[in-house]
């Protein structure tokens, strides 16, 4: 869990993490906002279903995965928060969903 | 100087199921590989176990690579039961999807020609129409026309099969020696030396299986194996959940769950740097036969250098200069490891190759004398 | 498009090196994947509070960022390089060129460039402690990338852990930022102490300002009374799922944040992605590119600037990125070698003493040993779950080097594709055969250097 520090920036966008509505100041990343929400974790490994959270948001760890606007498995810390936008858990491999 | 009973040159996927056949019999065998860093087409290849292209104008490769075929499921349980390594091999067959009816019918017209030149040996094939197809695979795409299916066909996972054959031929007493690439050789009838890795070593007989490096040493062992790099590029995407339940030829997935993209041929001599063009070739047409392909990342792609003789059958051959030298050559690493493990390596341990290889000799490249 | 100069990575190197050879008449593109410039150095600045928790040196990344935008220089943001063609020719009578492929909002593109300056900059040494997977667990820099980038700080008890400037500075930070943390667990072996005294007085004297400003951040933390433990050794972090506690050789304390910190080191996966000449760096631990004074390296078309041919920290990183720049206008006939010569001297008396420090804090900082021989139990690549144990039995079973081992195992084949456990996974296996850490070779890795997908790749836009 991370919380916005005394002085911050008004939280100013508003996203949804696994449902649920949390708000990030601009220039915040997907995985912060994850990060507020303060999820457990943020993607089970599909190697060995461990649970895991962002480690270096800096896009060299690809631990940060996440389902973003229906999308799997995009870096959570390269993909900077906007209005709307819906934040859920990368459970293991991607599905498929072939029309 | 250690003395061995077999020197196998070539720690590849056809070095490793040889000296795996060999040490399984109980012979003293060197495996003599180089270092981290090189060509190892044993890296780059796509886990097929793949029949039916194999062969086309020349029965016996078909036949040889339908014995090899046959021998897989022996060999994938004698490797899991000994290793522990799961080898992931499915045999349920295998599609080639045609694109154009062009493809459609030279692919049919090449299923025809197999079945004939198979003669009495029979070779099992239907040729599929698109409504079939997409009843199999889910999301199959508008511009497949129809496509090809055996029997024979499977998949591995060949990573697992390299690791396993390793492991297994060191829990048979196999010796490995990496980096050690062959500085000097001496060659006599049953009497082979080679100095390796800073060390002399020596063995009544030895099979080259090194695969483009074979190209320079068999003359020094009185054979020749005119092989060249054949340059082949493949894609790697995201794991995903399951998505077909057969492989094709240039598209399949992997226990993991990641799907391999191919195929290309490009000659570029021994150059393994990646060329966006053909990446993207290989993209779009995974895109025009899967559409919904196109929303997968590509994680990680490669290219390496297939080891291709001058009409890209198997190269098997004993030396008569220096009887006891012998020697394995073929791009279908993965599809022959059970041939190179279960048949050749007991020919080999025999001291002779059995005539059904004397087709794939390399006397074969000989230009005849004007009859 | 063609230009003369491409550069990839707009953090300090790229960014003064595009401002400059844009001023010197080269038609420059610097390329970058965020979607604004500053690297990770600066991330976030243009939004900044000033004064700033994060400190002086934060702001000092915005002039860099105005003159990159007041310069002609073209500037693509949200847009990765996926590949990098290094012997490429635009006339195929002329030099060799370079051709880039990039790919931006799911639609390919390439790019030809005379000239190409890799400047991506540094990451962080990975630290394989038992548990280190945990959510919770973090690096020293990624909790300042979350305080630059949003304001956020760690709710709960953090525990800082490792050893470098990086890691008293995020401490400060925090600190300043409200959220001070529990413990700083400092990892530096004792014989680090003797080795770092043996630095030349002269070195010193030219780092005495950095010396300054460290010791300066050692006395800031005494006086915020955050507990300082020093040679901490048998760093584990504890929890089921979630961290929950973090251990040591004679210690434990309850967290819900670690960051880790031991250092940073080039990024070299593009670098090695082109198969450059690269060096083992014994006195910094890790392998860097070969390159000259001017960056170029072992082919013609390509220069490295920045952390990324060697650490040298945000203010060297800039100025080699000048140099590279001047050396690129010369290569490229705008100006000759004379002129190049001298603009560059100025140049280079600030970049001997901003290098000053280096060699002190590299003896001092250097990592223990045990950051190379994690126990077998631990998780050396994180994508693939390969244990340090797996990677030993491999190497018992006369795996070459670390790519024999991946196709055994399939560590470096994962989403990071062996950025994190490249440096791991040749040490562990260095350790195992008993050899120096140089001499195990890296991985190769390829192209695509960033995830593309199969739709971009194959031209058409994706939705």
């Amino acid at each position: 869990m991370f919380r916005p520090r005394p002085d911050s920036r008004e939280a100013t966008i508003a996203v949804e993490v696994e449902g649920r509505t949390v708000r990030v100041p601009a220039g915040a990343s997907a995985a912060a906002a994850v990060l507020v929400a303060g999820l457990a974790s943020i993607r089970d490994n599909p190697a060995d279903g461990g649970t895991r959270a962002p480690y270096c948001m800096m896009g060299i760890c690809f631990e940060c995965l996440a389902e973003i606007d229906g999308v799997p498995n995009r870096q959570g810390c390269m993909v900077a928060a906007r209005p709307g936008m819906r934040i859920r858990r990368q459970r293991g491999a991607r599905s498929l969903a072939i029309e | 100087m250690r003395r061995f009973e077999f020197i196998v040159i070539g720690g590849g996927l056809v070095g490793t199921a040889i000296g795996y056949g060999l040490s399984r019999a109980g012979l003293t065998v060197a495996l003599v590989d180089e270092g981290d860093v090189a060509y190892r087409a044993s890296r780059g290849n796509f886990g097929l176990v793949w029949v039916q292209s194999k062969g086309l104008g020349a029965p016996h490769y078909q036949r040889w690579t339908r014995a090899s075929a046959a021998a897989w499921p022996l060999l994938a349980s004698e490797l899991e039961a000994r290793t522990g390594i799961a080898i992931g091999l499915e045999q349920r067959g295998g599609l080639q999807l045609c694109l154009s009816e062009d493809e459609l019918a030279t692919r049919r017209a090449v299923m025809q020609q197999m079945q004939r030149e198979a003669g009495n040996f029979g070779f099992d094939y239907r040729m599929l129409d698109p409504a079939e197809l997409a009843a199999m695979l889910p999301g199959l795409g508008q511009a497949v026309v129809g496509g090809s299916w055996t029997p024979y066909d499977g998949h591995a996972n060949s990573l697992a099969l390299f690791h396993a054959l390793h492991q297994g031929f060191a829990a048979n007493g196999g010796t490995y020696l990496p980096r050690s690439s062959v500085t000097e050789a001496f060659a006599a009838p049953h009497d082979f030396r080679i100095e390796a890795g800073g060390e002399t070593i020596g063995a009544p007989a030895i099979v080259l299986a090194a695969g483009l490096g074979n190209a320079s040493l068999a003359p020094l062992f009185g054979l020749s194996t005119p092989v060249r790099p054949q340059r082949g590029q493949i894609l790697v995407t995201e794991r995903t959940t399951k998505a077909w339940p057969i492989p094709l030829g240039s598209i399949r997935q992997t226990p993991e769950g990641t799907i391999l993209l191919g195929s290309s041929e490009e000659e570029v001599g021994f150059d393994t740097g990646q060329n966006p063009q053909v990446m993207q070739k290989i993209a779009r047409r995974a895109v025009l036969t899967f559409p919904w392909l196109a929303e997968l990342q590509i994680v990680r792609a490669w290219a390496a250098l297939r080891v291709m003789p001058p009409d890209g059958l198997p190269i098997y051959d004993e030396s008569e200069r220096f009887p006891g030298a012998f020697t394995a050559n073929c791009h279908s690493g993965v599809t022959l490891a059970g041939a190179h493990a279960n048949l050749f390596a007991p020919m080999v341990a025999q001291g002779a190759l059995d005539p059904v290889l004397a087709p794939f000799s390399a006397r074969r490249f000989d230009v005849p004398a004007a009859a | 498009m063609t230009v003369d100069l491409a550069i990839v990575g707009a953090g300090p190197a790229g960014m003064a090196a595009a401002a400059l050879a844009a001023e010197l008449g080269l038609d420059t593109l610097i390329i970058d994947e965020q979607d604004e410039p500053g690297g990770q150095i600066y991330r976030g600045g243009a939004r900044a509070a000033d004064p700033s928790p994060l400190g002086a040196d934060y702001l000092a990344g915005r002039p860099l960022v105005a003159a990159l935008h007041s310069s002609a220089a073209r500037y693509r943001p949200a847009t990765t390089v996926w590949h990098i063609d290094p012997v490429w020719h635009i006339d195929p009578a002329g030099p060799p060129a370079a051709l880039l492929s990039l790919v931006s909002g799911g639609a390919s593109e390439t790019v030809a460039a005379r000239r190409i300056l890799v400047a991506t900059g540094a990451i962080e040494r990975p630290v394989p402690i038992p548990g280190w997977t945990l959510p919770g667990v973090m690096t020293a820099g990624a909790a300042q990338i979350l305080l630059k980038t949003a304001d956020l700080v760690p709710d709960g008890r953090c525990v800082l852990a490792g050893q470098g400037p990086l890691l008293y500075l995020v401490a400060q930070q925090l600190a300043a930022a409200g959220a001070p943390p529990v413990a700083v667990l400092e990892t530096t072996p004792g014989e680090n102490y003797l080795a770092a005294t043996s630095c030349r007085v002269g070195e010193l004297w030219a780092a005495r300002r950095d010396l300054a400003k460290g010791l300066g951040l050692l006395f800031g933390l005494r006086r915020a009374a955050i507990p300082v433990r020093r040679g901490v050794r048998g760093l584990r972090a504890l929890g089921r799922g979630r961290l929950e506690a973090v251990a040591w050789d004679g210690g434990e304390i309850a967290a819900e944040h670690l960051l880790l910190h031991e250092g940073v080191i080039p990024n070299i996966q593009i670098s090695l992605g082109l198969q450059l000449a690269h060096q083992w760096d014994e006195r910094e631990l890790c392998w860097r590119p070969t390159v000259d004074q001017w960056g170029r390296t072992s082919l013609a078309t390509v220069a490295i600037a920045g952390d990324g041919a060697g650490i040298v920290g945000a203010a060297a990183a800039a100025l080699t990125g000048r140099l590279a720049a001047l050396d690129a206008a010369a290569l490229l006939g705008r100006i000759d070698l004379a002129e190049r010569d001298r603009r560059a001297a100025p140049i280079r008396a600030s970049l001997a003493r901003e290098a000053a420090i280096q060699p002190f804090l590299a003896a001092l900082y250097r990592p223990a040993d045990n950051l190379f021989d994690p126990p077998d139990a631990v998780v050396v690549c994180r994508c693939e779950a390969v244990s340090a144990g797996q990677i030993r039995r491999a190497v018992r079973l006369g795996a070459p080097g670390p790519n024999q081992v991946k196709a055994f195992l399939r560590c470096g084949m994962g989403p990071c594709q062996g950025r994190v456990c490249g440096p791991l996974v040749g040490a562990v296996i260095a350790k195992a055969r008993g050899v120096p850490l140089g001499e195990v070779e890296t991985y190769r890795p390829r192209a695509p250097y960033k995830p593309i997908t199969v739709g971009a790749l194959a031209g058409l836009a994706s939705r």
